[in-house]
């Protein structure tokens, strides 16, 4: 009884699931439903992962902003988190007087700013060079150039260290001045290094310049050539200006990792009023001696609104320049 | 006269004078290179067989011992065997999570969503923020967020009262038979997250860069042939990126080892201690190992490597 009844249900579901089967519009919609579920479940994903890398990123530089603005009070107070109930600039008060704020980022953005500009144009030079002359022992001085890369700088620190103490050219100096000068504890070793190719990471910027200029097609500089365009004009005028994206991506890490540099500065014992990312390692304890500030947690929050005042130029030019940068560093020869 | 003069220009072809001036836009960086690096390389050496005392009125004095200085940093010295130890592991850690880490975030970072510059400037901004001072505050101020005492007793107490910790996990994963070895160093890995993420910045942008470059008919025919994107990934992204992972490993195993503490000590032992010759011996070896690391590495990845030009 039973049965017979659900034959032809069966029957019929059968039928109806064979037809869904031949029906390829049932199918392609499936098949496009599933897709779509995957897709999204994908970008949800994705977007867990980019939302919690971005946090952690990004999260220290929100704490550091926020307590830079937090009163005593609200340190003290465990149920403040983030936001502060009382905020104050005092902070910044007095980190901008003891970092000598203006007068000490004035100069340090100049002495970044000067040692870029030598950076561009003597690593773009010695970048083109490489990359359309030919010359006997190019590839031997090309590798050269990569073990500056890979050798790192804290090698040969100490004989740095040494040449600079007691600083002579061929003899010259020590004609005039009767013996080798010492020129530590002036900014004046860092120019001479960066003027001879040899700064902080030039040998990364020489490559990456000849990466970009071995891309560029030959032809330009063939019709600047048959226009009776010279070598230098070429250069300056042709070469360079096509080669811009390398130069904005050059310039901004060159100035910017100048800027942040600790190690030449430490060596070569120039002065905290030149480099403020020098200084603000000394701003704690001054505070501390001068305004009798005791309690760590408290001149924590001196140290942030000083860190957030040597980040500000930064972030102003990152944000300012981000685009063209990572368009640059995307199509310039850094991927070789 | 004038006889002469052609003549002197005929001597120089072409090409020599195309040498020429090559070698006139080089000259600033090669005078430099002899100067100060080649010679200082030099001296780096000279100093590490030698016993070095500075002179009261300037300059040094050099005396040769052979290899004392060496005998004397891995017999006798505290604590240099162990922190070259401990940095080399680091790194031996460090150097494939990071590449790994990278070239997943890149495969993330190229598809076209909204936002993607803004993601792409944040995932950038740690190479920006890299002074030592700013780095330090950011680890303090990250340990204040998800560290700290109130938080970690927060977390203990949930822990406790849902019966989950992270032992717990490694306990799950362990009975299911994965080797400890690997449970440790993914563990590890999860605990140094925001340390992986905040050395990874310039590895993503060659990740990024070098993905672009990959033909997108090369991905047409894979689809065609019907490869699911884990094949896709293997047989086409892979081999077309290997390339840039040489580049990568050379960035990160360059700046892991400036980072390390080995650093750290060749300069206090210089500049503290004042011992020059032992620090010239420490950053000697270490310079050494690191090149020799290098140098397998990249053997060993361009034999499996496919240059698609």
């Amino acid at each position: 009884m039973n049965k017979q009844k659900t034959v032809p249900l069966v029957n019929s579901i059968r039928a109806s699931v064979q037809s869904m089967k031949e029906d390829t519009q049932f199918a392609n919609d499936r098949l496009r439903w599933i897709g779509n579920i995957k897709s999204l479940v994908m970008s949800l994903f994705r977007l867990a992962i980019i939302l919690g890398i971005c946090y952690v990123i990004l999260g220290p530089v929100i704490g550091i902003v926020s307590s830079s603005f937090f009163s005593d009070a609200d340190r003290a107070n465990p149920m403040v988190y983030l936001i502060p109930r009382e905020p104050t600039l005092y902070r910044y008060e007095l980190a901008v007087t003891y970092l000598d704020y203006w007068k000490t980022m004035g100069a340090s953005l100049l002495y970044s700013l000067t040692l870029m500009l030598l950076q561009v144009v003597v690593c773009s030079m010695v970048g083109y060079g490489f990359a359309r002359f030919d010359f006997p022992l190019k590839k031997i001085l090309f590798g050269c150039v990569v073990v500056m890369i890979v050798i790192p700088t804290n090698t040969v620190m100490l004989p740095m260290y040494m040449t600079f103490s007691q600083f002579d050219v061929l003899g010259i100096i020590s004609l005039i001045k009767g013996g080798p000068v010492n020129i530590l504890s002036s900014p004046i070793p860092m120019y001479i290094l960066t003027l001879f190719g040899c700064g902080l990471r030039s040998g990364l910027y020489i490559y990456i310049f000849n990466q970009f200029f071995r891309g560029l097609p030959k032809e330009i500089e063939e019709a600047a050539f048959v226009d009776g365009a010279g070598t230098w004009y070429t250069y300056f005028r042709i070469m360079l200006v096509n080669a811009l994206p390398s130069v904005v991506t050059v310039a901004i890490f060159s100035m910017v990792w100048q800027y942040n540099d600790t190690f030449y500065a430490r060596l070569f014992l120039i002065s905290d009023d030149i480099i403020i990312s020098k200084k603000i390692a000394s701003i704690e304890a001054n505070i501390s001696n001068v305004e009798k500030i005791m309690d760590p947690t408290i001149l924590e929050l001196f140290l942030d609104a000083g860190i957030v005042l040597i980040m500000l130029p930064i972030i102003i030019i990152y944000v300012l320049l981000q685009k063209q940068f990572i368009e640059g560093v995307e199509r310039s020869g850094i991927v070789g | 006269m004038a006889a002469a003069k052609t003549v002197k220009k005929k001597k120089w072809s072409l090409s020599q004078r195309r040498a020429m001036k090559g070698f006139i836009f080089i000259a600033p960086w090669l005078i430099g290179f002899l100067w100060f690096y080649a010679r200082s390389l030099f001296m780096t050496v000279q100093f590490s067989f030698s016993e070095l005392t500075v002179r009261p009125g300037g300059g040094y004095d050099l005396r040769f011992v052979w290899l004392d200085n060496f005998i004397y940093a891995f017999r006798a010295h505290a604590s240099y065997k162990q922190v070259l130890t401990t940095s080399l592991g680091n790194m031996l850690v460090d150097v494939p999570l990071i590449t790994f880490f990278s070239l997943f975030m890149a495969m993330l970072l190229n598809r076209k969503f909204k936002g993607r510059t803004l993601v792409r400037a944040i995932f950038f901004l740690p190479v920006i923020l890299n002074s030592d001072a700013v780095v330090d505050a950011m680890n303090l101020a990250r340990s204040m967020m998800s560290g700290g005492i109130s938080s970690a007793s927060a977390e203990m107490a949930a822990a406790a009262s849902s019966g989950m910790s992270i032992e717990y996990y490694i306990q799950m994963f362990s009975s299911l038979g994965l080797p400890e070895v690997i449970i440790e160093y993914v563990s590890g890995a999860v605990g140094r997250i925001s340390e992986i993420i905040n050395a990874s910045g310039v590895q993503i942008i060659i990740f990024i860069a070098a993905l672009q470059s990959i033909p997108g008919s090369m991905y047409e025919v894979a689809k065609i042939e019907g490869a699911t994107a884990y094949e896709t990934f293997w047989k086409v992204t892979f081999p077309m990126v290997m390339p840039h992972i040489i580049t990568n490993v050379v960035y990160t195993v360059v700046d892991s080892f400036t980072k390390s503490e080995v650093i750290e000590l060749a300069y206090d032992t210089a500049f503290t201690v004042q011992n020059y010759g032992l620090s010239s011996v420490f950053s000697l070896v270490s310079t050494v190992i690191t090149c020799l690391i290098l140098v397998l590495v990249c053997g060993i990845i361009q034999k499996r490597t496919f240059y698609y030009n």
